[in-house]
Protein backbone atom coordinates (compact mmCIF):
# COMPACT_ATOMS: atom_id res chain seq x y z
CA UNK A 1 0.00 0.00 0.00
CA UNK A 2 2.87 2.85 1.07
CA UNK A 3 4.86 1.95 -1.83
CA UNK A 4 1.92 2.00 -4.24
CA UNK A 5 1.52 5.54 -2.93
CA UNK A 6 5.37 6.05 -3.15
CA UNK A 7 4.74 5.11 -6.65
CA UNK A 8 2.22 7.36 -7.42
CA UNK A 9 4.09 10.50 -5.88
CA UNK A 10 7.13 9.45 -7.77
CA UNK A 11 5.07 9.17 -11.04
CA UNK A 12 3.19 12.79 -10.37
CA UNK A 13 6.36 14.51 -9.91
CA UNK A 14 7.77 13.82 -13.48
CA UNK A 15 5.27 16.46 -15.31
CA UNK A 16 4.79 20.00 -13.79
CA UNK A 17 1.34 21.17 -15.57
CA UNK A 18 0.94 24.13 -13.63
CA UNK A 19 1.76 27.43 -14.06
CA UNK A 20 5.31 29.30 -14.84
CA UNK A 21 6.90 32.94 -13.66
CA UNK A 22 9.65 34.83 -14.65
CA UNK A 23 12.69 34.00 -13.05
CA UNK A 24 16.30 35.68 -13.76
CA UNK A 25 18.47 33.07 -12.89
CA UNK A 26 21.47 35.33 -13.96
CA UNK A 27 20.75 37.88 -11.38
CA UNK A 28 19.81 35.49 -8.09
CA UNK A 29 23.31 34.10 -8.58
CA UNK A 30 24.87 37.56 -8.72
CA UNK A 31 22.60 39.00 -5.45
CA UNK A 32 23.54 35.13 -4.01
CA UNK A 33 27.36 35.84 -4.87
CA UNK A 34 27.14 39.30 -2.93
CA UNK A 35 25.61 38.30 -0.10
CA UNK A 36 27.47 35.39 0.33
CA UNK A 37 31.01 37.83 -0.62
CA UNK A 38 29.76 39.84 2.25
CA UNK A 39 28.89 37.86 4.84
CA UNK A 40 32.27 36.07 4.45
CA UNK A 41 34.09 39.71 4.25
CA UNK A 42 32.23 40.35 7.53
CA UNK A 43 33.07 37.69 9.41
CA UNK A 44 36.85 38.03 8.41
CA UNK A 45 36.79 41.38 10.12
CA UNK A 46 35.04 40.10 13.13
CA UNK A 47 36.96 36.60 14.07
CA UNK A 48 39.71 36.20 11.66
CA UNK A 49 41.58 32.96 11.66
CA UNK A 50 43.56 30.88 14.12
CA UNK A 51 47.01 30.52 13.58
CA UNK A 52 48.64 28.92 16.33
CA UNK A 53 52.57 28.70 15.52
CA UNK A 54 53.44 24.61 15.44
CA UNK A 55 55.42 22.91 17.62
CA UNK A 56 58.98 21.73 16.60
CA UNK A 57 61.35 19.17 18.29
CA UNK A 58 63.40 22.20 18.77
CA UNK A 59 60.84 24.16 20.89
CA UNK A 60 60.31 20.29 22.52
CA UNK A 61 63.36 19.58 23.40
CA UNK A 62 63.85 23.00 25.11
CA UNK A 63 61.03 23.20 27.43
CA UNK A 64 60.70 19.75 28.14
CA UNK A 65 63.56 17.79 27.99
CA UNK A 66 62.39 14.93 29.99
CA UNK A 67 59.50 14.44 27.95
CA UNK A 68 61.84 14.64 24.62
CA UNK A 69 64.05 12.13 26.21
CA UNK A 70 61.94 9.70 27.59
CA UNK A 71 60.10 9.70 24.43
CA UNK A 72 63.60 8.47 22.55
CA UNK A 73 64.33 6.22 24.67
CA UNK A 74 60.66 4.64 24.28
CA UNK A 75 61.36 4.74 20.85
CA UNK A 76 65.42 3.40 20.99
CA UNK A 77 63.70 0.06 23.21
CA UNK A 78 60.90 -0.60 21.02
CA UNK A 79 58.12 0.68 23.40
CA UNK A 80 56.53 3.04 21.86
CA UNK A 81 53.26 3.35 20.49
CA UNK A 82 55.06 4.00 17.11
CA UNK A 83 57.20 0.69 17.60
CA UNK A 84 54.24 -0.98 18.11
CA UNK A 85 51.64 0.42 16.01
CA UNK A 86 51.68 -1.74 13.26
CA UNK A 87 50.73 -1.06 8.90
CA UNK A 88 51.66 1.04 7.51
CA UNK A 89 54.50 1.52 9.32
CA UNK A 90 55.77 -1.47 10.60
CA UNK A 91 54.98 -5.20 11.56
CA UNK A 92 54.67 -5.45 15.12
CA UNK A 93 50.92 -5.62 15.21
CA UNK A 94 48.30 -6.46 13.15
CA UNK A 95 46.40 -3.26 13.75
CA UNK A 96 43.17 -2.67 14.15
CA UNK A 97 40.27 -5.15 13.19
CA UNK A 98 36.31 -6.18 12.91
CA UNK A 99 35.89 -9.89 13.56
CA UNK A 100 37.85 -11.48 10.60
CA UNK A 101 38.48 -8.08 8.59
CA UNK A 102 42.19 -6.55 9.53
CA UNK A 103 41.97 -4.04 6.31
CA UNK A 104 45.07 -2.33 7.97
CA UNK A 105 46.51 -5.44 7.88
CA UNK A 106 46.10 -6.47 4.43
CA UNK A 107 47.13 -3.25 2.79
CA UNK A 108 50.31 -3.49 4.38
CA UNK A 109 53.47 -1.34 5.10
CA UNK A 110 53.83 1.53 2.67
CA UNK A 111 55.50 3.97 4.86
CA UNK A 112 57.72 1.95 6.40
CA UNK A 113 59.90 3.18 9.72
CA UNK A 114 61.80 1.84 12.14
CA UNK A 115 61.48 4.16 15.03
CA UNK A 116 64.91 3.14 16.98
CA UNK A 117 67.16 3.36 13.52
CA UNK A 118 65.06 5.97 11.74
CA UNK A 119 64.73 8.37 14.73
CA UNK A 120 67.15 8.05 17.22
CA UNK A 121 70.42 5.91 15.51
CA UNK A 122 70.37 7.74 12.25
CA UNK A 123 70.21 11.10 13.38
CA UNK A 124 72.69 10.09 15.46
CA UNK A 125 75.39 9.34 13.26
CA UNK A 126 74.63 12.39 10.96
CA UNK A 127 76.20 14.49 14.34
CA UNK A 128 80.02 15.19 13.16
CA UNK A 129 82.83 16.41 15.40
CA UNK A 130 82.02 13.91 18.13
CA UNK A 131 83.95 10.79 18.23
CA UNK A 132 82.62 9.80 21.98
CA UNK A 133 79.47 9.99 21.02
CA UNK A 134 79.74 7.66 17.85
CA UNK A 135 81.59 5.27 19.81
CA UNK A 136 78.67 4.90 22.02
CA UNK A 137 76.54 4.21 19.16
CA UNK A 138 78.67 1.89 17.62
CA UNK A 139 78.75 0.08 21.15
CA UNK A 140 75.55 0.05 21.36
CA UNK A 141 74.84 -1.13 18.29
CA UNK A 142 76.91 -3.85 18.71
CA UNK A 143 75.58 -5.29 21.82
CA UNK A 144 73.86 -8.08 22.46
CA UNK A 145 69.56 -6.81 22.26
CA UNK A 146 69.41 -8.21 26.35
CA UNK A 147 71.80 -5.85 27.27
CA UNK A 148 70.50 -3.14 24.50
CA UNK A 149 67.41 -3.89 26.74
CA UNK A 150 69.08 -4.05 30.37
CA UNK A 151 70.52 -0.19 29.70
CA UNK A 152 67.48 1.32 28.21
CA UNK A 153 65.04 0.20 30.55
CA UNK A 154 67.30 1.05 33.74
CA UNK A 155 67.96 4.73 32.03
CA UNK A 156 63.87 4.67 31.09
CA UNK A 157 63.29 3.98 34.98
CA UNK A 158 65.58 6.59 35.80
CA UNK A 159 64.17 9.53 33.68
CA UNK A 160 61.63 9.67 36.87
CA UNK A 161 64.84 11.02 38.76
CA UNK A 162 65.92 13.13 36.34
CA UNK A 163 67.30 16.68 37.17
CA UNK A 164 67.00 19.43 34.60
CA UNK A 165 69.85 21.60 33.93
CA UNK A 166 70.46 25.80 33.09
CA UNK A 167 70.80 24.83 30.16
CA UNK A 168 68.37 22.36 29.03
CA UNK A 169 70.49 19.84 30.20
CA UNK A 170 69.55 16.65 31.85
CA UNK A 171 71.21 14.53 34.85
CA UNK A 172 70.64 11.34 36.03
CA UNK A 173 71.65 9.41 39.51
CA UNK A 174 74.82 6.71 38.79
CA UNK A 175 73.40 3.62 37.31
CA UNK A 176 74.11 1.03 34.73
CA UNK A 177 72.79 2.63 31.66
CA UNK A 178 75.99 1.59 29.28
CA UNK A 179 76.50 4.08 25.98
CA UNK A 180 72.58 5.45 26.48
CA UNK A 181 73.26 8.68 28.67
CA UNK A 182 75.80 9.65 25.71
CA UNK A 183 73.86 8.78 22.91
CA UNK A 184 70.55 10.69 24.82
CA UNK A 185 72.19 13.76 26.13
CA UNK A 186 74.01 13.53 22.50
CA UNK A 187 70.06 13.44 20.86
CA UNK A 188 69.19 15.99 23.68
CA UNK A 189 71.53 18.72 22.33
CA UNK A 190 71.05 17.48 18.58
CA UNK A 191 67.15 18.09 18.84
CA UNK A 192 67.81 21.52 21.04
CA UNK A 193 70.08 23.13 18.50
CA UNK A 194 67.53 21.99 15.64
CA UNK A 195 69.14 19.61 14.35
CA UNK A 196 66.64 16.57 14.68
CA UNK A 197 64.31 18.87 12.97
CA UNK A 198 65.64 18.62 9.89
CA UNK A 199 67.39 15.78 9.89
CA UNK A 200 63.96 13.67 10.51
CA UNK A 201 62.97 15.08 7.45
CA UNK A 202 65.80 14.57 5.41
CA UNK A 203 65.84 11.79 3.10
CA UNK A 204 67.49 11.35 -0.89
CA UNK A 205 65.89 14.62 -1.81
CA UNK A 206 67.29 18.38 -1.25
CA UNK A 207 63.28 19.71 -1.46
CA UNK A 208 61.07 17.90 1.37
CA UNK A 209 57.37 17.87 2.00
CA UNK A 210 57.25 14.78 4.06
CA UNK A 211 56.36 15.76 7.98
CA UNK A 212 55.60 11.85 8.94
CA UNK A 213 58.90 11.26 10.70
CA UNK A 214 58.76 14.31 12.66
CA UNK A 215 55.03 14.21 13.44
CA UNK A 216 55.06 10.55 14.55
CA UNK A 217 58.09 11.43 16.68
CA UNK A 218 56.39 14.43 18.69
CA UNK A 219 52.56 12.47 18.90
CA UNK A 220 55.07 10.07 20.90
CA UNK A 221 55.42 12.81 23.54
CA UNK A 222 53.32 15.13 25.38
CA UNK A 223 53.99 18.03 23.05
CA UNK A 224 51.44 18.07 20.92
CA UNK A 225 48.65 16.57 23.40
CA UNK A 226 49.55 19.07 26.11
CA UNK A 227 48.74 21.90 23.91
CA UNK A 228 45.70 19.74 22.61
CA UNK A 229 44.22 19.61 26.14
CA UNK A 230 44.66 22.72 27.02
CA UNK A 231 43.00 24.09 23.39
CA UNK A 232 40.17 21.73 24.00
CA UNK A 233 41.16 19.51 21.26
CA UNK A 234 41.96 16.21 22.58
CA UNK A 235 39.60 13.14 21.88
CA UNK A 236 37.27 13.28 24.83
CA UNK A 237 36.90 17.31 24.25
CA UNK A 238 34.93 16.10 20.76
CA UNK A 239 38.90 16.28 19.29
CA UNK A 240 39.49 16.85 15.86
CA UNK A 241 36.44 18.29 15.03
CA UNK A 242 37.46 21.67 17.06
CA UNK A 243 40.51 24.00 16.49
CA UNK A 244 42.28 26.48 18.10
CA UNK A 245 40.49 28.81 19.56
CA UNK A 246 36.82 29.83 19.68
CA UNK A 247 36.33 28.65 15.78
CA UNK A 248 33.49 26.34 14.87
CA UNK A 249 35.89 24.17 13.17
CA UNK A 250 35.06 21.15 11.14
CA UNK A 251 31.66 21.31 12.59
CA UNK A 252 30.50 18.76 9.76
CA UNK A 253 32.53 16.18 11.27
CA UNK A 254 30.45 15.92 14.42
CA UNK A 255 28.37 12.82 13.76
CA UNK A 256 32.13 11.56 13.26
CA UNK A 257 33.69 13.01 16.29
CA UNK A 258 30.04 11.40 18.25
CA UNK A 259 30.99 7.86 18.16
CA UNK A 260 33.85 8.06 20.15
CA UNK A 261 32.38 10.04 22.85
CA UNK A 262 29.68 7.12 23.42
CA UNK A 263 30.46 3.38 23.96
CA UNK A 264 31.41 0.63 22.55
CA UNK A 265 33.55 2.92 20.73
CA UNK A 266 35.12 4.97 23.35
CA UNK A 267 36.59 1.84 24.70
CA UNK A 268 37.15 -0.18 22.07
CA UNK A 269 40.54 -0.98 21.31
CA UNK A 270 39.22 -1.22 17.53
CA UNK A 271 37.51 2.03 17.79
CA UNK A 272 38.90 3.84 14.48
CA UNK A 273 38.13 0.76 12.35
CA UNK A 274 34.40 0.26 14.15
CA UNK A 275 33.60 4.28 13.32
CA UNK A 276 35.01 4.15 10.05
CA UNK A 277 32.85 1.35 8.97
CA UNK A 278 29.64 2.60 10.76
CA UNK A 279 30.36 6.22 9.17
CA UNK A 280 30.54 4.22 5.53
CA UNK A 281 27.47 2.84 5.88
CA UNK A 282 25.44 5.55 6.69
CA UNK A 283 27.32 7.31 3.77
CA UNK A 284 26.13 4.91 2.03
CA UNK A 285 22.66 4.48 3.05
CA UNK A 286 22.88 8.74 2.72
CA UNK A 287 23.51 8.51 -0.94
CA UNK A 288 21.23 6.14 -1.29
CA UNK A 289 18.20 7.58 0.54
CA UNK A 290 15.96 7.60 -2.57
CA UNK A 291 15.80 3.74 -2.71
CA UNK A 292 15.64 3.08 1.22
CA UNK A 293 11.90 1.96 2.00
CA UNK A 294 10.36 4.10 4.58
CA UNK A 295 13.45 6.59 5.13
CA UNK A 296 12.55 7.64 1.19
CA UNK A 297 8.13 8.25 2.22
CA UNK A 298 9.38 9.95 5.66
CA UNK A 299 8.72 13.40 4.08
CA UNK A 300 5.16 12.49 3.19
CA UNK A 301 4.56 11.55 6.02
CA UNK A 302 5.88 14.29 8.26
CA UNK A 303 4.05 17.97 6.58
CA UNK A 304 7.29 19.98 6.49
CA UNK A 305 6.76 20.02 2.86
CA UNK A 306 2.84 21.82 3.65
CA UNK A 307 5.52 24.78 5.23
CA UNK A 308 7.74 24.66 1.89
CA UNK A 309 4.94 25.46 -0.66
CA UNK A 310 2.08 26.67 1.55
CA UNK A 311 1.91 29.30 -0.95
CA UNK A 312 1.47 27.10 -3.75
CA UNK A 313 -1.46 25.01 -1.51
CA UNK A 314 -2.82 28.21 -0.70
CA UNK A 315 -3.29 29.26 -4.36
CA UNK A 316 -3.68 25.68 -5.54
CA UNK A 317 -6.99 24.46 -3.90
CA UNK A 318 -8.43 21.33 -5.52
CA UNK A 319 -10.82 23.40 -7.22
CA UNK A 320 -8.65 25.67 -8.65
CA UNK A 321 -6.12 23.46 -10.24
CA UNK A 322 -3.55 24.42 -13.24
CA UNK A 323 -3.69 28.16 -12.46
CA UNK A 324 -1.24 29.31 -15.41
CA UNK A 325 0.48 32.65 -14.27
CA UNK A 326 1.95 32.60 -17.63
CA UNK A 327 3.12 30.27 -20.66
CA UNK A 328 5.62 27.95 -19.83
CA UNK A 329 8.87 28.81 -21.28
CA UNK A 330 9.71 27.06 -24.96
CA UNK A 331 11.40 24.11 -23.53
CA UNK A 332 9.88 23.74 -19.72
CA UNK A 333 12.32 23.94 -16.85
CA UNK A 334 9.80 21.27 -15.45
CA UNK A 335 9.73 18.85 -18.48
CA UNK A 336 9.41 15.43 -18.73
CA UNK A 337 11.76 13.30 -17.37
CA UNK A 338 13.27 10.72 -19.53
CA UNK B 1 22.61 15.78 -43.54
CA UNK B 2 25.40 14.35 -45.04
CA UNK B 3 26.63 10.61 -44.34
CA UNK B 4 29.98 11.79 -43.44
CA UNK B 5 28.56 14.32 -40.84
CA UNK B 6 25.82 11.63 -39.23
CA UNK B 7 29.19 9.69 -38.93
CA UNK B 8 30.95 12.46 -36.67
CA UNK B 9 31.50 12.24 -32.87
CA UNK B 10 31.27 15.51 -32.58
CA UNK B 11 27.87 15.93 -34.33
CA UNK B 12 26.62 13.45 -32.13
CA UNK B 13 27.99 15.17 -28.96
CA UNK B 14 26.45 17.95 -29.83
CA UNK B 15 23.14 16.87 -30.68
CA UNK B 16 22.93 14.86 -27.75
CA UNK B 17 23.95 17.79 -25.46
CA UNK B 18 21.29 20.08 -27.04
CA UNK B 19 18.82 17.57 -27.20
CA UNK B 20 19.45 17.06 -23.55
CA UNK B 21 19.47 20.36 -22.36
CA UNK B 22 18.03 22.81 -24.76
CA UNK B 23 19.81 26.72 -24.08
CA UNK B 24 15.91 27.56 -22.79
CA UNK B 25 16.18 24.81 -20.17
CA UNK B 26 19.70 25.60 -19.37
CA UNK B 27 19.88 28.81 -18.52
CA UNK B 28 15.67 29.09 -18.49
CA UNK B 29 14.16 32.43 -17.52
CA UNK B 30 10.74 31.29 -15.65
CA UNK B 31 10.43 29.34 -13.12
CA UNK B 32 7.80 27.18 -11.78
CA UNK B 33 4.84 28.67 -9.50
CA UNK B 34 5.56 26.41 -6.80
CA UNK B 35 9.61 27.62 -6.19
CA UNK B 36 8.49 30.47 -3.69
CA UNK B 37 9.82 29.60 -0.65
CA UNK B 38 13.22 31.01 1.31
CA UNK B 39 14.63 27.28 1.51
CA UNK B 40 15.26 27.40 -2.68
CA UNK B 41 17.56 29.95 -1.91
CA UNK B 42 20.42 27.93 -0.35
CA UNK B 43 21.18 25.76 -3.46
CA UNK B 44 22.52 28.68 -4.85
CA UNK B 45 24.06 29.90 -1.78
CA UNK B 46 25.63 26.72 -1.57
CA UNK B 47 27.35 27.36 -5.11
CA UNK B 48 28.57 31.38 -4.42
CA UNK B 49 30.24 30.03 -1.43
CA UNK B 50 32.27 27.49 -3.57
CA UNK B 51 32.90 30.04 -5.73
CA UNK B 52 34.25 32.46 -2.77
CA UNK B 53 36.20 29.14 -1.87
CA UNK B 54 37.71 28.82 -5.20
CA UNK B 55 38.06 32.40 -5.52
CA UNK B 56 40.10 33.00 -2.09
CA UNK B 57 41.78 29.14 -2.65
CA UNK B 58 43.17 30.41 -5.73
CA UNK B 59 44.57 33.87 -4.11
CA UNK B 60 46.38 31.39 -1.30
CA UNK B 61 47.88 29.18 -3.72
CA UNK B 62 49.24 31.92 -6.00
CA UNK B 63 51.47 33.04 -3.21
CA UNK B 64 51.98 29.59 -1.81
CA UNK B 65 51.39 27.87 1.41
CA UNK B 66 53.73 29.80 3.49
CA UNK B 67 52.40 33.15 2.43
CA UNK B 68 49.33 33.69 4.75
CA UNK B 69 51.27 33.23 7.93
CA UNK B 70 53.74 35.87 7.18
CA UNK B 71 51.65 38.87 5.51
CA UNK B 72 48.41 40.39 7.05
CA UNK B 73 46.87 40.31 3.36
CA UNK B 74 47.44 36.89 2.95
CA UNK B 75 46.15 36.55 6.38
CA UNK B 76 42.51 38.05 5.75
CA UNK B 77 42.79 35.67 2.47
CA UNK B 78 42.96 33.04 4.26
CA UNK B 79 40.24 34.11 6.84
CA UNK B 80 37.92 34.39 3.59
CA UNK B 81 38.92 30.97 2.67
CA UNK B 82 38.33 29.68 5.93
CA UNK B 83 35.06 31.68 6.37
CA UNK B 84 33.55 30.22 3.30
CA UNK B 85 34.01 26.72 3.95
CA UNK B 86 32.27 27.37 7.18
CA UNK B 87 29.25 29.05 5.06
CA UNK B 88 29.84 26.57 2.22
CA UNK B 89 28.89 23.23 4.62
CA UNK B 90 25.99 25.83 6.22
CA UNK B 91 24.18 25.88 3.09
CA UNK B 92 24.55 22.96 1.88
CA UNK B 93 23.23 21.35 5.08
CA UNK B 94 20.57 23.40 5.01
CA UNK B 95 20.08 22.82 1.29
CA UNK B 96 20.17 18.96 1.82
CA UNK B 97 17.68 18.96 4.59
CA UNK B 98 15.41 21.20 2.75
CA UNK B 99 15.58 18.32 -0.39
CA UNK B 100 14.95 15.79 1.69
CA UNK B 101 11.88 17.07 3.20
CA UNK B 102 10.85 18.27 0.06
CA UNK B 103 11.77 13.93 -1.05
CA UNK B 104 13.31 15.90 -4.06
CA UNK B 105 14.34 12.27 -5.70
CA UNK B 106 11.03 11.78 -6.82
CA UNK B 107 10.07 11.90 -10.96
CA UNK B 108 13.52 10.71 -11.86
CA UNK B 109 15.53 13.00 -10.01
CA UNK B 110 17.25 10.15 -8.06
CA UNK B 111 20.69 11.10 -9.70
CA UNK B 112 20.14 14.75 -8.39
CA UNK B 113 19.86 13.92 -5.03
CA UNK B 114 22.76 11.06 -5.52
CA UNK B 115 25.34 13.97 -7.16
CA UNK B 116 24.49 16.33 -4.13
CA UNK B 117 24.90 13.86 -1.47
CA UNK B 118 28.16 12.81 -2.80
CA UNK B 119 29.38 16.26 -3.33
CA UNK B 120 28.52 16.75 0.00
CA UNK B 121 30.65 13.21 1.13
CA UNK B 122 33.53 14.53 -0.92
CA UNK B 123 33.62 18.04 0.26
CA UNK B 124 34.80 16.55 3.63
CA UNK B 125 38.12 15.17 2.94
CA UNK B 126 38.26 18.67 0.50
CA UNK B 127 37.74 20.06 3.71
CA UNK B 128 40.02 18.27 5.99
CA UNK B 129 43.22 18.24 3.67
CA UNK B 130 42.89 21.93 3.79
CA UNK B 131 43.15 21.82 7.48
CA UNK B 132 45.82 19.84 7.48
CA UNK B 133 47.97 21.73 5.32
CA UNK B 134 47.85 24.80 7.16
CA UNK B 135 51.70 24.20 8.53
CA UNK B 136 50.49 25.47 11.66
CA UNK B 137 49.16 23.57 15.61
CA UNK B 138 46.47 22.69 13.92
CA UNK B 139 47.50 21.12 11.00
CA UNK B 140 49.84 18.86 13.38
CA UNK B 141 47.28 18.18 16.01
CA UNK B 142 44.72 17.26 13.49
CA UNK B 143 47.23 15.19 11.13
CA UNK B 144 48.37 12.99 13.97
CA UNK B 145 45.03 12.52 15.62
CA UNK B 146 43.26 12.01 12.15
CA UNK B 147 45.55 9.19 10.63
CA UNK B 148 44.48 6.42 13.22
CA UNK B 149 41.06 6.40 11.07
CA UNK B 150 43.04 6.20 7.98
CA UNK B 151 45.42 3.34 9.00
CA UNK B 152 42.42 1.52 10.25
CA UNK B 153 40.75 1.09 7.20
CA UNK B 154 44.03 0.29 5.50
CA UNK B 155 44.30 3.84 3.13
CA UNK B 156 46.35 5.86 5.40
CA UNK B 157 50.10 4.18 3.53
CA UNK B 158 47.89 6.06 0.46
CA UNK B 159 46.42 8.91 1.67
CA UNK B 160 49.21 10.22 4.19
CA UNK B 161 47.54 13.00 6.58
CA UNK B 162 51.06 13.53 7.92
CA UNK B 163 52.78 14.60 3.76
CA UNK B 164 52.42 17.77 3.70
CA UNK B 165 53.51 18.06 -0.16
CA UNK B 166 50.63 15.16 -1.02
CA UNK B 167 47.60 17.01 0.95
CA UNK B 168 48.87 20.20 -0.45
CA UNK B 169 48.52 18.37 -3.98
CA UNK B 170 44.50 16.65 -3.21
CA UNK B 171 43.47 20.30 -1.69
CA UNK B 172 44.24 22.56 -3.75
CA UNK B 173 43.84 20.18 -7.17
CA UNK B 174 42.34 16.80 -6.92
CA UNK B 175 39.26 16.90 -4.82
CA UNK B 176 38.70 20.30 -5.52
CA UNK B 177 38.16 19.43 -8.98
CA UNK B 178 36.32 16.36 -7.68
CA UNK B 179 34.05 18.56 -5.97
CA UNK B 180 33.36 20.87 -8.80
CA UNK B 181 32.56 18.14 -10.92
CA UNK B 182 30.29 16.92 -8.94
CA UNK B 183 28.55 20.43 -8.59
CA UNK B 184 28.26 20.74 -12.33
CA UNK B 185 27.19 17.10 -13.33
CA UNK B 186 24.29 18.11 -10.04
CA UNK B 187 23.33 21.42 -11.61
CA UNK B 188 22.95 20.67 -14.97
CA UNK B 189 20.97 17.05 -13.84
CA UNK B 190 18.72 20.09 -11.84
CA UNK B 191 18.34 21.69 -15.37
CA UNK B 192 17.26 18.93 -17.39
CA UNK B 193 14.71 17.50 -14.74
CA UNK B 194 13.63 20.60 -13.21
CA UNK B 195 12.55 21.86 -9.58
CA UNK B 196 10.74 18.93 -7.99
CA UNK B 197 6.79 19.41 -7.95
CA UNK B 198 5.10 19.14 -5.10
CA UNK B 199 3.21 16.52 -3.45
CA UNK B 200 -0.34 16.62 -4.32
CA UNK B 201 -2.36 17.06 -1.56
CA UNK B 202 -4.31 14.27 0.13
CA UNK B 203 -7.96 16.40 -0.52
CA UNK B 204 -7.16 16.98 -4.00
CA UNK B 205 -6.08 13.38 -4.66
CA UNK B 206 -9.09 11.92 -3.69
CA UNK B 207 -11.16 15.03 -5.19
CA UNK B 208 -9.36 13.44 -8.66
CA UNK B 209 -10.03 9.80 -7.44
CA UNK B 210 -13.98 10.48 -6.91
CA UNK B 211 -14.14 12.68 -9.88
CA UNK B 212 -12.55 10.00 -11.68
CA UNK B 213 -15.24 7.82 -10.29
CA UNK B 214 -17.79 9.73 -11.33
CA UNK B 215 -17.04 9.65 -14.93
CA UNK B 216 -16.12 5.68 -14.69
CA UNK B 217 -20.09 6.01 -13.33
CA UNK B 218 -21.81 8.26 -15.84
Amino acid sequence: MRAGRYRRDDEAARVWKGGYRPYDLVKEASIAFGVVLALAVVLTILFSSPDEQSSTIKSWSRTDPVDFVTTAVNELNGTSDLAGYGPPYNHNSDGQHIAFLYPQKWLGVNIAINPAEDLVLAPLRTINGNPALQAAVALYKAAPAKLQTAWTTAYSDALAKAKVGAGGTITLPPGRYGPVPIMMNGLLSFAQSGGLDGALLTNKQFYQTDYTKALLYMADGGVLANRAQAEHLSGDQWGMMNETGSYPGQVWLWLYTLWYQIKPFSTSDNADVLVMALMGALSLAFVLVPFIPGVRSLPRHIPIYKLIWREHYRSHSPASASVEHMPPPAVSPGGPAP
Amino acid sequence: MSTSTERSWTVRLRNRAVGALPPEKLLPDGQPTYVASWIYVFGVLSLSALAMLILSGTILAIKGPTWWHVSSIGHFFNSIHLWSVELFFFFMVVHLWGKYWMAAWRGGRKGVWMTGAVTFLVAVPCALTGYVSQQNFDAQWISTQAKDAMNSVGIGGFFNLMNFGQMYSWHIFLLPIAVTALVIAHVLLVRKHGVVPPFELEDKLQAARRGAGGEAGS
